[in-house]
């Protein structure tokens, strides 16, 4: 047992400002006062917050340090590690208040806040897989394969609603229900990881900080339309997620949670990576799967659909990184739990990147309905130096007006 | 965007080409084997020449023009090797507006070489790039990882210089 552990955040964000260098000094300066036993410190996904990074959080005190330099290392350490002294001038001042300081759920940026697929982002180490199963990790797959038959996981997924957060919107249910009810002798599930779109950083954090649900979430869908392979297309440009996911699924197969006979229930189901080359247009499934097969990444006309014809002509079923996040915890909490967030046609959470300018840059996940206005003034703080809030770009297709935002 | 293609001799070793079929022979009864073929090969060589390409559609036995389609669609496969110094122009918006068209010419004026091109003695390599989100210090050139920025036409010459010297 540690007394305490010091989560480290390890997003893109951070780490471009030398948060893998904060976690070797820390190592470093642990050791050099033999607490190196006592003091856990873990590197973590992206906690949100980018604009503060990079971003250290001690718990059990929950302290939560922003902007933090290699320099100011040793001060922790010996203020606060040592002599149990929080280094108030290093804290995210938010979190102050009369010289007490209050939990993070209750700052302004995290308070409206639901992480349902950003739920292990900044709490596990991505790069350990007893970490995700400690927090319930593959027991939405256990649930599924001992004790659900594959109508039941279809069922599940068509009562909560979830809708494929790639962009389109269509029903994840009935796209899997589609895929189910054609036969083949051989089925796949793919996933889409080709996040290209200006500004966008969902799937990255995803794929960053808890790549284990994608996993899940990947072996849930083949047991339910009957598919055997998968297939995760990553763009190239996404490094960090690539060598994370790619440990990922080592882990799991070491386990067992991949491969044959999973769970001794005689399911098997493997997962591979393949990597984007730079194309834009591989973001579209068609030309995605075209991808995959090697060739030109060119989209090619529908119908057939996936789900009839898919990755080599067979029935394919394809979704995004944030939609797979979901649905361990809709398998666990159930479709009700997961239906009873958001809006009458669109259920649950969605997870937006904020940029530009606006005061906390970072991600955030909010119950669908949720307006922007709210996102943008009290999530996000608003816009720099008290300007006012008139117009923005929306994952770079629709332009919305102030007024519109409500 | 047309890719532009070397016409520099190739100068691969007997041990690339060794790495090389091990790669292909890793991925042969892979159905999509041609992207991470060209990706693993790209990582040897720098570069995909054509003499690396027809080995791999040999040794996968897929026709070459299937492999070249490939290598020319993605925007990460390069047919020309890099230099020494690959510097990149940006021709995103910001620095476009500021005159980085006319840097882009001043380098190809002084280096003897079109974007995308080597010269011929493997120091320099000039590429075009799209925004490196530098945008504040507009127009800017990377060489390698040095950037510099605020840029103008007369300062060009002194960049090179301090390249060709070192």
């Amino acid at each position: 047992m540690y007394r305490s552990n010091v989560l480290v955040c390890g997003g893109t964000g951070c780490t471009s400002s030398d948060s893998l260098k904060i976690v070797d000094k820390l190592n470093e300066e642990l050791k050099a006062k033999g607490l190196d036993k006592e003091v856990n410190v873990i590197t973590t996904g992206c906690f949100g917050l980018c604009a503060l990074g990079p971003i250290m959080v001690v718990y059990p005190e929950g302290s939560f340090y922003s902007m933090v330099k290699v320099e100011d290392i040793p001060e922790i350490v010996e203020e606060h590690l040592l002599k149990g002294r929080i280094v108030t001038r290093l804290l995210y001042q938010e979190t102050v208040e009369n010289d007490t300081v209050k939990s993070l759920n209750k700052t302004a940026f995290y308070a409206k806040q639901k992480r349902v697929a950003l739920r292990n982002c900044g709490v596990v180490d991505p790069e350990k897989i007893d970490d995700y199963i400690a927090q319930d990790g593959y027991a939405a797959l256990g649930k599924v394969l001992t004790e659900m038959t594959p109508e039941d996981v279809i069922q599940t997924m068509l009562d909560s609603g979830l809708r494929g957060r790639g962009g389109a919107g269509f029903p994840t249910g009935l796209k899997w229900k589609f895929a189910a009810g054609n036969q083949a002798d051989q089925k796949y599930v793919c996933c889409n990881a080709d996040e290209g779109d200006p500004g966008a950083f969902m799937d990255r954090s995803v794929l960053e900080g808890d790549p284990h649900v994608l996993i899940e979430a990947m072996a849930i869908a083949a047991y339910a339309i009957g598919a055997d392979k998968g297939r995760v297309y990553v763009r190239a440009e996404y490094p960090i997620a690539v060598k994370r996911l790619q440990i990922a699924i080592d882990q799991a197969r070491e386990y067992g949670l991949l491969g044959e006979d999973i769970f001794g229930t005689g399911f098997n189901f493997d997962l591979e990576l393949r990597l984007g080359a730079g194309a834009f247009v591989c973001g579209e499934e068609t030309a995605l799967m075209t991808s995959i097969e090697g060739k030109r990444g060119e989209p090619r006309p529908r119908p057939p659909f996936p789900a009839v014809k898919g990755l080599y002509q067979k029935p394919t079923i394809l979704n995004n990184v944030e939609t797979y996040a979901n649905i361990p915890q809709i398998i666990l909490k159930g479709a009700d739990w997961f239906a009873s967030m958001g809006t009458e046609k669109s259920k649950g959470t969605k997870v937006f990147a904020l940029g530009g300018k606006i005061e906390h840059t970072g991600l955030v996940e909010v119950p669908m309905g949720t307006t922007l206005r709210e996102i943008v003034e009290e999530i996000g703080g608003g816009i720099p130096n008290g300007k006012k809030f008139k117009a923005s770009i929306f994952l770079s297709t629709t332009i919305t007006s102030s007024k519109s935002a409500q | 965007m047309l890719k532009k293609i070397s016409n520099l001799p190739f100068k691969g070793t007997p041990e690339q080409e060794a790495q090389l079929k091990e790669v292909i022979k890793k991925h042969l009864d892979d159905p999509g084997a041609v992207m991470p073929v060209l990706q693993e090969a790209q990582d040897i060589y720098g570069y995909l020449p054509i003499e690396v390409q027809t080995m791999i559609a040999e040794g996968l036995n897929v026709p070459l023009e299937e492999v070249y389609g490939v290598s020319t669609f993605y925007s990460q496969f390069a047919l020309s090797p890099k230099g020494k110094y690959n510097i990149s122009v940006c021709l995103g918006t910001a620095c476009y507006v500021k005159g980085s068209g006319d840097i882009l010419n001043k380098l190809s004026e002084l280096l003897g070489i079109e974007a995308e091109e080597c010269t011929p003695d493997g120091m320099f390599s000039l590429t075009a790039c799209r925004c490196i989100g530098a945008c504040g210090l507009a127009p800017v050139i990377t060489v390698n990882d040095d950037v510099y920025g605020r840029l103008t036409v007369d300062d060009v010459p002194g960049i090179i210089g301090k390249y060709k010297d070192a």
